[in-house]
């Protein structure tokens, strides 16, 4: 009777990674989300079995299990709640929030497992050792999962300045408060009272609450993709770090699949970027004072102002249309209109298609979900590398809100700070219209040629309103 | 103030300064518009568009004369119209101060601020107020659909039932805008189009417009100041002119468009080359107006002489008025917007600009041309090959240090993996296992994730890292009420959220993604 619920483990372990594996392609993709919901409630309902088992068997009251019930029953309310009222916009503070979750229960099972191991320590030396160990790292990992979510979610949803936080020595402050918790480790896995060692893990938490929160706030916002997927790939980290203190397989196998997946996501933004992992996330990118190329006379760039009627004639007239969003377009949700916008050029005969640069966004795939919450066909939604090709074909390319992932000087200029990242070669287009607020610089504080480019109009304004301008001009 | 615009009283002028288009960008930037009625009625533009737009149509010239604060115009005043103009009004308008010396005297005398379109610097700046290119390119583009009303044949090429039909061959000379317009046009036609030009410079553009480009084996570069073409050597003007007779007895149409500024059009096709051209043949010479480009010319005509054609039309921007009254309006809104930092209404003269200084030809009672010399290259400044920083050094170092790492952290990880196996009990190991093999199931998984769903993979992988329930749910012990029993729970809470929030909003986002019915 004692395997029933390891085998259905095992079932739900291979459910997950089925899970992954159908979210390869769209048509797979829901089967893949069902999936991974049936492997879930297979593993709780294991666990509950195995709970409902021992108190058959006296180890667990009625309450306890009546206790554990409500909690299911509550967080899955709140979830639930959380998942139907959130925008799509809001998606990124969502999954950041979430993340949040899993490091904070991850440091709550820790200290669970801590508080009911202790004194009945009849095991053998080197498996308590292991043990603790395992406690530490999990308690660790999980409290700076938490608070950097925290934080990430505060700077994704505005309630934070997203600009990067640079203590003086804050590369100084880290590694003290790494070498702390390490003697703090050292401390706690010797066999001590349960005071001293319950002090140790307290202040280790304490510190790891802190180390987190000051990682994140030195990451600028548009970095947000990187730490967002970094943070996933901690949350699974943590879950396996408890399930080795709790020996238990499926939460290793799970937590694993989280954590890799969360650390290519991170991989595949930074080389978005061409920045490696760590010059991110020790943080501090954009804050430089945009310098202009040498050589270069600022006072003949001009760019030219069009306005919606004239990009509504463009459109018009041209037989292949290429959008480009940026975060910008999220911010002044404009993915609508340009969803309409598509469907009228689309009747007119001219192909209208998008293209998404990795970096795009706050989210990883954040523009594609935003677009496909305008109903807008994942068909007509291209890769960068899918399309880069196209553009030179291009009569109009609408760029709305975006910046840094058009800019030129990242492919010609190596006196620029986002030299060498790959780019979306917009400039090659017959026209490109550029939908922005002011002549701001982007994120990175880099100047954009692009701007003053003879082929470039910029049609200044909320995205939104210009967007629904063009629409109006459009019907007319 | 009050921008007016009357009917242009040059004759055969069909253009307008002002488009119900162009009122609606003066009205944004503050102006009045006041038109004479029927200014625009030759370029297609009825009184109604401009009260549509805007505009204060009044049927009377002199009253828009008196009314107005700046007046804008094509042609430089004529008649009493300088005199009907307020005291210390301004003039927007073609001037060729030049040529015109005693309206620019009259205008200085009234007091009247004078800007010439034909006036504005050859700076990129100033390209979107350039009038004389945007007419330059409709000139260009009508002296090819002129010569094609004259020719005989067609400019495509076309093999039809009744036999094969040769395409026709242009050679356009002067590779400037308004070459480049003819070149473009006679390309689309179908023809075989080739450009010939003493700036060695422009060969790039006139290949971008599909034609081939006639090189002289000779060296000598025709740059001169502001983009413009220089007076060339007589040893390159003899081989220039064999090419061109060589090139006269093979083509069917020539488009001339050679100027030098301040001089008398360049004498390049002389009646030999027309006697020896085909009949039927057409030559149309965009420098009629300075002299000719071809010795026969004569200005404002069309006269055939050897069964040649040969055009010698001044007013090709006026066949096209809608469209070069279009230009020439943006133009001229264009460079207002520039003199109106304000969008108040109120025209400012910055003499410090650049653009404005070049184009001032009298203010204050003073004659301000020609202005003072700025030295402006022509074609965009070179910039300078970049100094890339040398590779191969960096390279080599970084790839031993890419070696040394790689060498420490395989003694690293050996060095773990032996004490674990010396050290660590058998049950972690095996978890250890687990844990390796799904770190790399994982890997290949999530590779194969298209990049368009990585928010749902996030979301999805946020929902079973909240598999993390399940430590909750085993750490409940037999007092619920212990405080690890409490924490327990409160992390099955926990979890539970993140676990129904998770697959929920993943199921939504999936629900959106769509294809394209």
């Amino acid at each position: 009777m004692g395997t029933v619920p390891q085998v259905a483990w095992l079932i739900a372990a291979v459910c997950f990674i089925l899970s992954l594996g159908g979210l390869s392609r769209h048509e797979s993709a829901r089967r893949g989300n069902f999936l991974g919901i049936v492997g879930m409630m297979l593993a709780i309902g294991a666990a509950f079995w195995q709970a409902i088992e021992s108190e058959l068997l006296g180890g667990l009251s009625q309450s306890g299990l009546s206790v554990l019930a409500f909690a299911l029953v509550a967080g899955g309310i709140v979830g639930g709640l959380l998942a139907v009222r959130v925008a799509m916009t809001g998606m990124p503070q969502l999954v950041a929030i979430l993340h949040s979750f899993v490091g904070l229960a991850a440091v709550l099972v820790g200290f669970s497992v801590f508080l009911h191991g202790h004194g009945s320590s009849e095991a053998a030396h080197g498996v308590q050792l292991i043990h603790d160990i395992e406690i530490f790292l999990g308690v660790f990992i999980g409290g700076l999962t938490f608070t950097g979510s925290v934080i990430a979610w505060g700077k994704l949803d505005g309630k934070i300045n997203s600009r990067p936080l640079l203590i003086p020595g804050r590369h100084a402050i880290n590694v003290v408060m790494l070498v702390v918790c390490v003697l703090l480790g050292a401390w706690f896995i010797q066999p001590a009272a349960f005071a001293s060692e319950l002090t140790a893990l307290l202040i280790m938490l304490l510190i790891s609450f802190v180390f987190g929160a000051h990682l994140v706030m030195a990451i600028g916002g548009a970095d947000m993709p990187v730490v967002v997927s970094m943070l996933n790939s901690y949350s699974g980290w943590a879950a396996a770090a408890t399930g080795f203190m709790l020996s238990n397989d499926l939460l290793i196998i799970t937590g694993a699949l989280v954590g890799s997946s969360g650390a290519i996501l991170s991989y595949i933004m930074c080389h978005a970027m061409n920045r490696s992992f760590l010059s991110v996330i020790l943080g501090g990118f954009g804050t430089g004072t945009a310098v202009a190329a040498p050589g270069v006379d600022r006072g003949e760039l001009v760019h030219t102002a069009t306005t919606a009627d004239e990009v509504a004639e463009a459109l018009k007239n041209a037989k292949e249309v290429i959008v480009v969003p940026g975060y910008g377009m999220a911010v002044a949700q404009a993915q609508h209109p340009i969803r309409e916008i598509t469907e009228l050029l689309q009747a007119n005969g001219t192909r209208t298609r998008f293209a998404i640069h990795p970096v795009a966004g706050r989210l990883p795939g954040h523009m594609n979900v935003l677009l496909a919450e305008a109903r807008l066909p994942y068909d007509l939604v291209l890769e960068m590398d899918e399309i880069n090709e196209d553009f030179p074909n291009t009569d109009v390319v609408l760029v709305v809100g975006a910046n840094d992932i058009v800019n030129p000087g990242a492919l010609d200029d190596p006196s620029s700070p986002i030299y060498g990242m790959p780019v979306l070669e917009a400039w090659k287009a017959k026209e490109v219209v550029v939908f922005k607020r002011s002549m701001g610089s982007g994120y990175s504080g880099v100047d954009n040629p692009l701007f003053y480019n003879e082929n470039t109009d910029m049609l200044f304004g909320d995205a939104k309103k210009s967007s629904d301008d063009i629409l109006q001009a459009l019907r007319r | 103030m009050i921008i007016g615009a009357i009917k242009e009283s040059a004759t055969g002028e069909r253009r307008v300064a002002v488009t119900p288009d162009s009122v609606k960008k003066l009205v944004k930037l503050g102006y009045q518009v006041l038109i004479e009625s029927g200014c625009g009625a030759e370029a297609n533009f009825p009184d109604s568009f401009y009260v549509t737009s805007g505009a204060e149509v009044l049927s009377n010239r002199d009253a828009v004369l008196a009314q107005a604060d700046l007046l804008v115009k094509v042609n430089v005043p004529q008649g009493d119209e300088i005199s009907l103009c307020k005291e210390g009004s301004s003039l927007v308008s073609f001037v060729w101060p030049a040529k015109n010396e005693s309206q620019v005297d009259l205008l200085k005398q009234r007091n009247i601020t004078t800007l010439a379109m034909d006036c504005v610097p050859r700076i990129s700046r100033a390209q979107k107020l350039d009038a004389l290119s945007s007419m330059a390119n409709i000139a260009g583009y009508r002296a090819v659909v002129e010569a094609a009303n004259e020719f005989g044949s067609f400019f495509t090429g076309q093999i039809t039932a009744a036999g094969k039909v040769p395409p026709a061959k242009v050679l356009v000379i002067g590779a400037g805008v308004a070459g480049l317009a003819a070149i473009g046009t006679a390309k689309s036609l179908g023809a075989i189009v080739r450009a010939f030009d003493t700036r060695l410079a422009v060969k790039d553009q006139v290949k971008s417009m599909g034609a081939d480009f006639l090189e002289l084996e000779f060296e000598e570069s025709g740059e001169g100041e502001g983009g413009y073409a220089k007076t060339m050597s007589e040893e390159f003007i003899a081989a220039e002119m064999a090419l061109f007779a060589e090139q006269a007895r093979e083509v069917d149409i020539i488009v001339t468009t050679a100027l030098i500024p301040g001089r008398p059009a360049p004498e390049l096709i002389t009646p030999e080359m027309v006697a020896s051209m085909k009949p039927g043949s057409v030559i149309v010479d965009l420098a009629a107006q300075n002299g000719g480009n071809c010795k026969l010319t004569r200005p404002d005509e069309k006269i055939v002489v050897d069964g040649v054609t040969i055009i010698g039309y001044t007013d090709l921007p006026s066949r096209l008025p809608t469209q070069s009254s279009n230009l020439y309006a943006n133009n001229i809104v264009n460079l207002l917007t520039d003199m109106t930092p304000e969008k108040d209404g109120q025209l400012q003269v910055n003499l410090e600009d650049q653009v404005v200084r070049g184009t001032l030809v009298t203010y204050q009672g003073e004659l301000m041309w020609p202005p003072p010399k700025v030295a402006a290259p022509s074609p965009p400044p070179k910039i300078a090959a970049v100094e890339v920083p040398e590779p191969a050094e960096e390279l080599s170092g970084k790839s031993t240090n890419h070696w040394i790492l790689t060498l420490i952290a395989v003694v690293l990880g050996a060095g773990f993996l032996w004490l674990l196996g010396s050290y660590a009990p058998a049950e972690f190991v095996s978890h250890l296992t687990v844990f390796m093999l799904a770190c790399f199931v994982g890997w290949q998984l999530v590779w194969n994730v298209t990049p368009a769903l990585h928010t749902p993979l996030m979301s999805v992988t946020n929902a079973i890292s909240g598999i993390i329930v399940i430590g909750g749910l085993l750490q409940m012990g037999s007092d619920w009420r212990s405080p690890s029993s409490l924490l327990a729970a409160a992390a099955v809470l926990i979890a539970t959220v993140n676990v129904v929030g998770g697959f929920w909003v993943t199921h939504r986002m999936l629900a959106m993604f769509r294809k394209q019915d």
